[in-house]
């Protein structure tokens, strides 16, 4: 591997790092706050990049503005998985996670329906060209993922410990009893992060619109790696998946590089392995799963 | 006695029925078969709470170890059969050591994605696996004279096979070793105060469950004649869920009934086509936030409503 190779594969691995990030961190906060598994998390990134087609490839709006409208359309999708999935199986982890592949079946069903299920959708890309970095060429369109990623962590960091209705929901992930008892109402603290963590998978899968082929299937390649994070990073735990997401992107991205893709998903699962036996709570989760 | 009776109808009935039904039910009536040795192994698993997310990888394993042995090295059936339970068996025990240090959600994850290994190794390896495209050309049965290739000895020969295999594993379910796996699902600490080596039936069960599940594998391979990794994936693990949460794991029969009921509606939709998986995503999220004992729990629910009705009339009296 030569030097601009090197370089290319680095910044390649942050910007891949960073989306798994804001995948999996929608993930961890969901189960972080009454266990729900959300198995249909692919398919909140798949209807993230459905909405980048249709806003802005069909629909003509500005890039930036589909993307941002990526958030409430998914969040309202997680909110209703909340209401009539996790609500009713609460309590039970699996029950929630298996009715969630109903609703990724559903989704993906529907979405085939309406847009064509054949020949993927092709979403142009808003900002042509590349930077240069160290003699690397990254291109704009995966550079601005960066940003976008460190706003939204950055938000969620923000919205988590220094606004109330935040503050709540990490009361509530740490003890739903106790919470209640100060007054909190739980539903609406469940529908809140499923709707944050909807919002996340939306916005990552709207931001690789122009990147990805853009499928009904495309929820299938991310939902792995999205839970090959997770459990490396300790399930509840958010600093964790984004620490595992960033190990994550440079496993996969180097062994891409020097392999091929396929051995680069098995590095990833055996690296999952390895952690499960040497610490089966994750890198830095708490709780035994 | 009534047991019994029922029994003996059942098997009669799967006795006579190729000669009754067309040759394209024939094929699902053995597709049926299969899938019930899947579904009754996969309940093995469940009833030490390990809800595995790879068991179709495990029929996976039996039926690529059927192609290699059938096609390259030319061997028997009988020499498949085994070998492909063993097969799944031994990859079994490797695949659960890592997640024995995990229970719940995370041994659904982790089996979900070592699962997935096991199946990219398939799609990676060209040589001898064929890469994404599978094997073709898995030679069908061929034991003294009879031609296995028809549909009408092979559906004997995989309804000896089911009975033998749903024989052993309800055996298994009211033997003390089923007992201890259901123990475990209970109250896992408490099991190993009493002295039982939790990690060690964990292990037992997944693997006893992966050789099961491997048998079919085998079966399988030998009718369809072709086989590709995306037989085994991920969505045909969660239609495996499907059928087994429609019937519920609550007793040995639930499973075999949602596989039944599931593959008739399966059949009524067939015109609907590319509708099919929303169908099933809506009956698996019914079932599971409405029903989440299964079609078994609704009997028994009923029996209880009947008891509790002539209980009733009794005191009265």
């Amino acid at each position: 591997m030569d030097w601009p190779t090197f370089i290319q594969s680095i910044s390649n691995a942050v910007i891949l790092g960073s989306i798994y990030a804001t995948v999996a961190v929608g993930l961890a906060l969901a189960f972080g706050v009454m266990q729900m598994a959300n198995f249909a998390h692919g398919e909140f990134f798949m209807a993230g990049a459905y909405v980048v087609y249709v806003f802005y490839a069909l629909g003509g709006m500005p890039f930036p503005a589909a993307v941002i409208s990526a958030f409430p359309v998914v969040a309202a999708l997680g909110v209703v998985t909340e209401r009539f999935v996790f609500r009713p199986t609460r309590g039970n982890v699996l029950a929630g996670f298996m009715a969630t592949a109903g609703v990724a079946f559903i989704l993906q069903v529907i979405v085939g329906q309406v847009w064509g299920v054949g020949l993927m959708r092709s979403v142009p890309t808003p900002y042509m060209g590349a930077a240069s970095i160290l003699g690397a060429q990254v291109s704009w369109q995966r550079l601005i993922i960066l940003p976008s990623t460190l706003v939204m962590v950055g938000g969620l960091w923000f919205f988590l410990h220094r606004v109330k209705l935040g503050k709540a929901l990490r009361a509530c992930a740490q003890d739903v009893e106790a919470a209640s008892l100060q007054g909190i109402n739980i539903n609406k603290i469940t529908a809140l992060s499923m709707a944050i963590s909807g919002g996340f998978a939306g916005v990552a899968g709207a931001l690789m619109a122009p990147i990805n082929a853009v499928t009904p299937y495309m929820g299938h390649s991310i939902i792995v790696t999205a839970f090959i994070v997770v459990i490396v990073g300790g399930m509840a735990s958010i600093e964790g998946s984004i620490l595992a997401a960033f190990i994550l992107g440079f496993i996969h991205t180097f062994v891409t590089t020097l392999f091929d893709a396929v051995l680069a998903t098995m590095a990833g699962v055996a690296f999952m392995a390895i952690i499960l036996v040497v610490k089966p709570t994750g890198l830095l989760g708490r709780v035994r799963m | 006695m009534m047991r019994y009776l029922a029994a003996l109808a059942v098997l009669v009935g799967f006795a006579i029925m190729p000669e009754v039904i067309g040759e394209y039910y024939v094929e699902i009536m053995i597709l049926f078969m299969i899938n019930l040795i899947l579904a009754s192994s996969f309940r093995l698993i469940t009833t030490c709470g390990d809800w595995s997310l790879s068991h179709v990888v495990f029929m996976g394993v039996g039926a690529y170890a059927t192609a290699l042995l059938a096609k390259f090295l030319g061997w028997p059936f009988w020499g498949t059969v085994l070998l492909g339970g063993m097969a799944s068996a031994v990859i079994g025990l490797a695949v659960v050591f890592p997640l024995l240090r995990t229970k719940g959600f995370g041994f659904f994850i982790g089996s979900f994605a070592l699962g997935e290994f096991v199946r990219l190794i398939w799609v990676k390896f060209h040589f001898p696996f064929g890469g994404p495209r599978g094997m073709i050309g898995i030679p069908s049965i061929e034991l003294s004279d009879i031609d296995f290739y028809e549909a009408i000895p092979y559906y004997y020969l995989v309804l000896l096979f089911t009975i033998a295999c749903l024989a052993i594993l309800y055996r298994i379910d009211l033997s003390r070793t089923g007992k201890v796996l259901k123990a475990i699902y209970a109250d896992e600490d408490l099991s190993r105060c009493i002295g039982i080596n939790v990690a060690r039936y964990r292990a037992m069960a997944f693997s006893v469950s992966a050789f099961f599940a491997g048998i079919a594998g085998v079966l399988l391979a030998h009718r369809l004649g072709a086989i590709d990794p995306k037989n085994f994936d991920v969505n045909t693990m969660v239609y495996l869920v499907i059928w087994v949460v429609v019937g519920g794991v609550g007793s040995f029969w639930g499973p075999l009934i949602g596989v039944a009921v599931m593959m008739l509606v399966g059949e009524a939709a067939r015109p609907l086509a590319e509708w099919r998986p929303l169908l099933f995503g809506g009956i698996l999220i019914v079932f599971l936030t409405l029903l989440p004992g299964g079609l078994d729990s609704l009997m028994s629910k009923v029996r209880e409503m009947l008891d509790k009705r002539t209980a009733d009339g009794t005191e009265k009296i």
